[in-house]
């Protein structure tokens, strides 16, 4: 120990407590404080809460209700790894998530590249893109749905090269188009983001590209590409964890997870079997598995893209 | 740092404490509650005390509040039969407003109920979903009125079996019924050559060859345009009335033992195959209203389609069967009115649901919706109602011969079960009938046996 720190434990037992558990700027806790409330009544105590419910034959009741709700162990676990309709959404899952980070990474790094240089309408295709997210997901599926079903505007175009069955009701397309339609919606966002982080990008670079010769390819590659490396891990991270949770689109835009089951997702039938059913603990294992999976694809993800300087 | 941080560890894990203990004391949801028995909860809330089965007696009067469906022509009737309440029971006030908005009103109900917060009574309450609000111990028992189970059985006759749930009990109340029936366009029918005015409908091998006849030579996308959707509801109106006609008025489960592999049904089944299989339905869903588009010639529906397809010729028959028959059967489509635990002044509940199912303010029910009060002899007793509204009376004969949704536990789970061996085999065709039939029975007897 050093004389400083020795002087410094030595005031701290003199300080009145409250400085000693605040420390010199107390009122930082202040402002923390709201939102710690607010993480630990909507995130931390509904987990933990769905984890005690996972682990018992639990069912909504009433306030005050005198109802029997068993310990079943992993009962529950195991009925839900046993479902061949979680095998399904599990599969659902992965193409879901093959299909949507990779295009919505490419995508909309190489949309918002573009609208960062000076364009002539660069506004109103910044505004474009990102009407797509504000847009209640109801509205844009009905607009799916007016393109893609068998008689829709996409089908007329194709003719006789249209799928039958056509895509929405099709086993092997319904999930590409789920995947497709997540990404469209998503991609002002995501743009956003991108566009944020390339104004972190220093003007000197780009110079010293051009001084060794690059064109737009190699800067956008070698400059362009590395500068906003820590936003496509938020980028990447972020559109997994909406890739695993998605239930919106099955649930409206393939008619509860058609056809006939191809397109249904872990949260479709969490939502089926907790809330319609009322079978809220194998619901509620099943969001525990899904929150483990995300939480460990997530760390991977950041253990690979994050920026480790 | 670390010591500090150590601190605010401390400080935060006592605050999710007092969290913890804040949100303990607000009902009887958390960790804890349920599974310790009665020790905690029987003092906690006079609702949860007083709760189905229990009390005895009706319980107080004073203010209540209900809520109804959120189409006009009810809201209109909802609020006559309380003005006239009101003015009549100043002391006992209802208060009403429409459910609100959610995926389905059974989800809006069980929140509710979840939440303690749960009207006195709900119209519209679906006779599918009230074993799991029964066992939410959500829904009051009928019998704790002395004339709760008396008022139900003079009301529907020999119906009221139909709606009791497995403990013998009541715990709805049967209010009206929108009877599933077939109804079809004439200009598209005599644009095919077929006779608008007596179609060729009776039979299976009728309705299959009049299906190829529409779809052929007239403008007509579909015969028919049920959706395909994998909702558990859905069945009520493509497999359902069909079944209740082939099987001559059962309801899917029978005594405890589920029907869905039973001659009958399986004949639904392959017919449906047929139908989906010749293109004669879609296995898309429809982009608004397909009957009324003349995208699709037939359409099931109950009477309230009187008045939405008013603009249309339309002809109405009941569903068909294997061999035809006069006296067909069909899906009550019914609504029921649940008194809920959350009440305090449950006599004033129960008076108020009855005074809106006399047989006066049924009259008005019947005027300004158009849906049938669910009560014996309706065609004798507003028979001069259906004189001047002649549309309406095949709706009201087919009263005679409705099914109910059997009132099991696990019974939206059962429907579920049933739907997705229907999307497999009927709709989609990845297997056949018969074999998916059999694994749903199986599959639903196991859900009704654990109860």
């Amino acid at each position: 120990m050093t004389t400083a720190d020795a002087a410094t434990g030595g005031t701290d037992t003199r300080r009145p407590w409250w400085r000693r558990v605040f420390g010199k700027h107390p009122i930082g806790y202040l402002f923390a404080g709201p939102y710690v409330l607010f993480w630990l009544a909507l995130f931390a105590w509904p987990l933990y809460l769905a984890v005690y419910m996972s682990f018992r034959d639990w069912f909504f009741a009433a306030p005050g209700a005198v109802v029997d709700r068993p310990f079943v162990g992993l009962a529950n676990y195991t009925d839900v790894l046993s479902d061949p309709a979680v095998h399904r959404a599990a599969l659902n899952v992965a193409i879901f998530i093959l299909i949507n980070v990779p295009l919505t990474v490419i995508v909309s790094l190489v949309l918002a590249a573009a609208l960062n240089q000076v364009l002539p309408l660069r506004g109103f295709f910044r505004t474009a893109y990102y009407v797509p997210y504000v847009t209640a997901s109801v509205a844009m599926i009905a607009v799916w749905l007016f393109l893609f079903s068998n008689g829709g505007m996409v089908n007329q175009v194709l003719g006789p090269l249209a799928p039958d069955p056509s895509w929405l009701v099709n086993r092997y397309w319904a999930m590409p188009m789920i995947a497709l339609f997540a990404t469209w919606k998503q991609l002002g966002f995501y743009v956003l983001l991108y566009l944020a982080a390339m104004q972190g990008i220093s003007e000197t670079l780009y110079e010293a590209a051009e001084v060794d010769g690059a064109g737009p390819l190699r800067k956008f590659w070698s400059v362009t590409v590395p500068g906003v490396r820590s936003a496509t891990a938020l980028v990447v991270v972020l559109a997994t964890i909406v890739g695993a949770n998605f239930f919106t689109e099955p649930y409206l835009l393939t008619g509860g997870g058609g056809p006939n089951g191809a397109s249904v997702s872990p949260v479709l039938l969490m939502y089926r079997a907790g809330i319609e059913q009322g079978d809220a603990g194998w619901a509620a294992a099943l969001g525990v598995m899904l929150a483990v999976v995300v939480m460990a694809l997530s760390a991977v993800n950041r253990f690979f893209l994050e920026d480790r300087e | 740092m670390r010591t500090r941080t150590a601190r605010l560890v401390a400080v935060t894990a006592v605050t999710a404490l007092a969290l913890t203990a804040c949100s303990v004391g607000g009902g009887g949801e958390e960790p804890g509650d349920g599974d310790t028995g009665a020790a905690d909860d029987t003092g906690a809330a006079t609702g949860g005390s007083e709760t189905a089965g229990g009390g005895g007696g009706g319980g107080s009067t004073g203010p209540i509040d209900i809520w109804y469906s959120n189409n006009p022509e009810e809201i209109e009737w909802a609020e006559q039969v309380i003005e006239a309440w009101n003015g009549d029971n100043p002391d006992q006030e209802v208060s009403a407003q429409e459910l609100p908005a959610g995926d389905s009103s059974e989800e809006v109900i069980r929140a509710a109920i979840t939440a303690g917060n749960a009207p006195c009574l709900v119209y519209n309450t679906a006779p599918a979903a009230v074993p799991s609000f029964q066992e939410q111990q959500g829904l009051v028992a009928l019998s704790e009125f002395e004339d709760g189970a008396s008022f139900v059985e003079e009301r529907v006759g020999d119906l009221a079996a139909q709606y009791a749930s497995t403990d013998g009990d009541f715990y709805q109340i049967p209010w009206k019924a929108n009877p599933v029936m077939l109804l079809y366009n004439k200009a598209l029918f005599e644009q095919a050559g077929l006779d608008p005015e007596d179609p060729p409908l009776g039979t299976y091998d009728e309705f299959l060859e009049t299906s190829r006849t529409l779809v052929e030579n007239s403008d007509a996308e579909a015969a028919i345009y049920p959706s395909p959707s994998a909702e558990f509801f859905q069945p009520w109106f493509d497999y359902y009335p069909w079944f209740a006609a082939e099987s001559g008025g059962d309801q899917l489960v029978v005594d405890g033992e589920p029907q869905v592999a039973t001659e009958a049904s399986v004949a639904v089944g392959e017919v449906w195959r047929t139908i989906y299989d010749e293109g004669l339905a879609p296995r898309e869903a429809a982009q608004g209203d397909s009957f009324a588009d003349g995208i699709s010639a037939m359409n099931s529906a109950g009477p309230w389609a009187v008045a939405v397809y008013a603009d249309l010729d339309w002809g109405v028959v009941p569903p068909p069967t294997s061999s035809g028959t006069d006296e067909s059967w069909t899906f009550s489509d019914a609504k029921s009115v649940g008194l809920y635990t959350a009440c305090e002044n449950r006599q004033t509940a129960w008076d108020f649901a009855k005074f809106s199912m006399s047989e006066d303010n049924d009259r008005l029910l019947l005027e300004t919706t158009g849906q049938l009060p669910l009560r014996t002899g309706v065609t004798e007793i507003y028979a001069d109602w259906f004189e001047e509204n002649p549309d309406y009376q095949p709706f009201a004969d087919q009263l005679e011969r409705i099914v109910e949704v059997p009132v099991v536990p696990s019974s939206i789970e059962v429907w579920q079960t049933f739907r997705d061996a229907w999307s497999s085999s009927v709709i989609f065709g990845e297997e056949d009938v018969q074999p998916a039939f059999e694994q749903a029975n199986t599959a639903i007897g196991d859900l009704i046996a654990e109860g």
